[in-house]
């Protein structure tokens, strides 16, 4: 499939402050990429750059196909941007910036524009200046969502909404991603990017440090398992197995974690000691993300 | 806890946010009035000499619309420009000071982590009307020093001092009523300064009329000229700003308790559920948020431009006194006729008003981006071109529709006065050979912008405020002449009367559209933000 963001290298400095220190990112065409970090880690800083509203100081970018800082009048054509943190006019209705923000881009389709008004719980005749910044987040996603755009840029799009609100976002997402569309979710809230993104990178102090799809990034972690059994279990007969750590068996209760890929063996000597319940907890996407951050901590 | 706690905190941060803007137009209100004083002096050393060389312009309506009323002697003669125009300045910049440390902290929701914290209710409104009044005070203080150090009479220059004070406490006031009275900094920087134009013209019509003079004493800009510093030195005068004062921070303090933050006297009203149809370019966006900003203006000007063209009957009165005629001439004005001379200058001041419109422009302009209201366009199909051009169009187009209200306008109520002088058409056409100084003064606020939008207000504002020190006060201060032609204004040819220099405007043209050009090209290789 094709690459419909690509950067290789991005280097950004603003001043003595390195943003982006090489920064690698693909995004393919069709998949939710999720675009994973900590407050400071470049996210804002690559999208910027992939918008063409900063400049980097090295390294090479694509959007479509083009380069977001010479082109970036005709990539916009063909994409929508929710920015984190959205201010809109004070004297300019919701309604309004969300046609204007439309009309520059191209066009919005007007029934998917009054549907998302609803879904979203939108009063569009408020005046900028007395919405709130759920509501502002709103108009924003509104105006994204309503286009016919190939590509969404989302920045931290749902920091103000209610739960409520943010799985009406969720699933208008799910429905965008069925119709082909392509969408790089920046976020730090894990739960949000596990249920929409097929792929996710985290980044970390300007450098993409992991990227893969959810399954890839589970293989190489553990999964945590607990078990009960029939018979008595020497723990021995666990820890002898490959890729099987932190066994504790206490009675007839079994606990362990295991390397993914290494599962079905310990699975079959619970299974003829006689398994009677079982829980296993694959990874979140939480445990990924704090083990790529306790190993910097560890290794700084 | 008091309403009040905290104050001492909030006022130690508006002057760590202020420590620069502060003390530099407080040293330069000084220089102005303490320098020109004492070019005065040395051009005039004696009483006599004075009156002699200065004295005729004491029943021109001109100058009396422009400065206030004049006393007559060194002393009176030595401060007449900076007693008005001062007290001006000082009340832009009291007004400024108020607004920023009040609705536009609450505006931009800074208030809302200082009101989560131990913070009186009262305690913003009453840091910022502290700090603006301590600004006055030191303002009005060192002015005092300088003129008494230069041998100037003390009781008078303390008098000139109270001038100042009046309109820096009064315009304090203003500021923290119109604060709490609208919704957002925008509204109350036009109701702030509003109010200042229109005390302005009211004092100006009372200072020129023999019949009107009861507006003198209704304006608080009327005040500053009663004060008469080195004449009567009506210091008493000053009781009735700090009343003024009082009254308004009442019914401010009053508004404050009842509303909630972020709100004002008014509430929102709904607006339109979509857009007009028209509302799709970056032009169209510029219009729709600045036309209440180019309606107001517009209205401005056209009061203004009655008023102008009112008092040349006061004008024409005068011409049969030839030792006013040859005064005026002295003071700079080659032309022949008073009424061109009158009109000449009054086109220069309503320049630099249309000057500081486009300003106003180009700082919105970068206020949007620095809030983040410019990256949702350049992230949608819109080009930084499309953009700046849009906004510097604007710019460009309000000052030439102000000068051409007020040629036109000024030239039908003088023609309908029946007194000699220019016709309707060639004052408009005079008021437009203004432009090319004008659209040079945005052409600098543009090429700010276009080099970071943190430079527009400094690089912009600061364009201005020199050009007007120059060309108002250089030939004054003695200073040298390449130093004063820095100043565009100082390059208008003599109209209405005079005859038209091409080349200047020419070239003033030409730099602003190099200047424009060049920000648009820095615009488009800078970063956003």
């Amino acid at each position: 499939m094709a690459a419909v963001i690509e950067t290789r290298g991005l280097v950004k400095r603003f001043g003595s402050v390195t943003a982006l220190d090489g920064l690698d990112l693909s995004v393919e065409e069709g998949e939710v990429h999720g675009f994973l970090g900590p407050n400071g880690a470049g996210k804002s800083t690559t999208i910027r750059i992939l918008l063409g509203l900063l400049r980097s100081d090295s390294g090479t970018a694509r959007v479509l196909g083009k380069d977001p800082w010479a082109d970036s009048t005709e990539i916009h054509r063909h994409l929508a941007y929710v920015p984190g943190d959205v201010t809109l006019w004070p004297n300019l209705t919701g309604g309004e910036v969300i046609d204007l923000l439309g009309r520059l881009r191209g066009g919005l389709d007007p029934t998917r524009r009054a549907d998302l008004i609803e879904r979203f719980e939108l009063d569009p005749t408020k005046k900028g200046r007395s919405y709130s910044k759920g509501n502002r987040q709103k108009v924003a996603l509104v105006a994204a969502l309503s286009g016919d755009v190939p590509l969404l840029i989302l920045d931290e799009p749902t920091a103000g909404l209610d739960p409520l609100m943010e799985r009406v976002f969720q699933d208008e997402l799910r429905a965008r991603r069925a119709q082909g569309l392509t969408v790089l979710l920046s976020s730090h809230i894990l739960s949000e990017v596990e249920r929409a993104a097929e792929r996710v990178s985290i980044v970390r102090a300007g450098r993409i440090v992991d990227s893969g799809t959810l399954a890839d990034l589970r293989h190489l972690t553990r999964t945590q398992v607990a078990a009960t059994v029939a018979e008595p279990l020497a723990p021995q007969r666990l820890r002898e197995l490959p890729g099987v750590h932190d066994v504790a068996v206490d009675g007839d209760r079994v606990t362990f974690s295991v390397d993914t890929g290494h599962i079905g063996a310990a699975i079959a000597v619970l299974d003829r000691a006689g398994l009677t319940t079982l829980t296993s907890t694959p990874p979140s996407l939480e445990d990924l993300f704090l083990a790529h951050y306790d190993e910097a901590a560890a290794g700084r | 806890m008091s309403a009040y706690t905290g104050t001492g905190q909030l006022l130690r941060l508006a002057w760590r946010r202020d420590r620069l803007l502060i003390p530099v137009t407080v040293a330069t209100l000084t220089a102005l009035s303490v320098g020109s004083a004492q070019a005065t002096m040395a051009l005039y050393p004696t009483d006599q000499a004075a009156v002699e060389g200065l004295g005729g312009i004491l029943s021109n309506p001109a100058v009396s619309a422009m400065y206030g009323p004049v006393v007559v002697n060194r002393g009176g003669l030595s401060v007449f420009k900076t007693v008005m125009l001062g007290a001006v300045f000082l009340g832009i910049l009291t007004h400024a000071l108020v607004r920023r440390h009040t609705r536009v902290e609450e505006e931009e929701g800074r208030f809302e982590l200082i009101g989560a914290g131990v913070v009186g209710r009262r305690a913003p409104l009453t840091a910022a009307v502290v700090l603006a009044l301590l600004t006055s005070i030191v303002t009005a203080a060192l002015s005092v020093a300088g003129l008494a150090a230069l041998g100037l009479a003390p009781a008078g220059s303390v008098a000139f001092g109270v001038t100042w004070l009046i309109a820096g406490v009064v315009m304090t006031g203003v500021a923290a009523l119109a604060a709490q009275l609208t919704t957002s900094a925008r509204a109350a920087s036009g109701l702030g300064l509003g109010t200042l134009g229109a005390i302005f013209l009211v004092r100006a019509v009372g200072d020129t009329q023999a019949n009107a003079g009861v507006l003198s004493w209704i304006s608080p800009l009327g005040w500053v000229g009663q004060v008469r510093p080195y004449g009567a030195n009506r210091l008493w005068v000053l009781a009735l700003a700090l009343a003024l004062l009082a009254g308004c921070l009442g019914v401010a303090f009053a508004l404050l308790q009842r509303r909630d933050l972020g709100s004002g006297l008014l509430p929102a009203r709904p607006g339109r559920a979509t857009a007009a149809a028209s509302l799709r370019s970056p032009l169209a966006l510029a219009w729709r948020v600045d036309r209440a900003t180019i309606l107001g203006w517009s209205v401005t000007y056209a009061v203004l431009a009655v008023v102008v063209g009112n008092l040349v009957k006061s004008i024409a009165d005068m011409a049969d006194q030839p030792q006013v005629a040859e005064m005026l001439r002295k003071l700079g004005g080659t032309a022949g006729l008073l009424t061109d001379i009158y009109f000449a200058t009054e086109l220069r001041f309503c320049a630099a008003g249309g000057a500081a419109a486009g300003i106003v422009l180009a700082v919105r302009l970068a206020t949007e981006e620095r809030v983040g209201r410019t990256e949702p366009l350049l992230a949608a199909a819109v080009s930084r071109p499309r953009l700046y051009v849009a906004r510097l169009l604007l710019a460009l187009a309000l000052p030439t529709l102000l000068m051409t209200v007020v040629g036109l306008v000024a030239g039908l109520v003088a023609a309908a006065a029946d007194v000699a002088g220019p016709s309707p058409l060639e004052l408009t056409l005079a008021a437009w050979a203004t432009l090319p100084a004008v659209w040079l003064l945005i052409g600098v606020g543009f090429a700010a912008y276009g080099l970071g939008q943190r430079w527009t207000a400094p690089v912009g504002w600061a364009a201005l405020t020199v050009a007007l020190v120059l060309g108002e006060f250089g030939p004054l201060l003695e200073l040298p002449g390449w130093l004063v032609g820095l100043s565009p204004l100082d390059h208008l040819s003599q109209l209405p009367g005079g005859s038209f220099a091409a080349g200047p405007a020419i070239a003033m043209t030409v730099l602003a559209a190099v200047l424009a050009a060049g920000g648009a090209a820095a615009f488009r290789s800078r970063d956003i933000g």
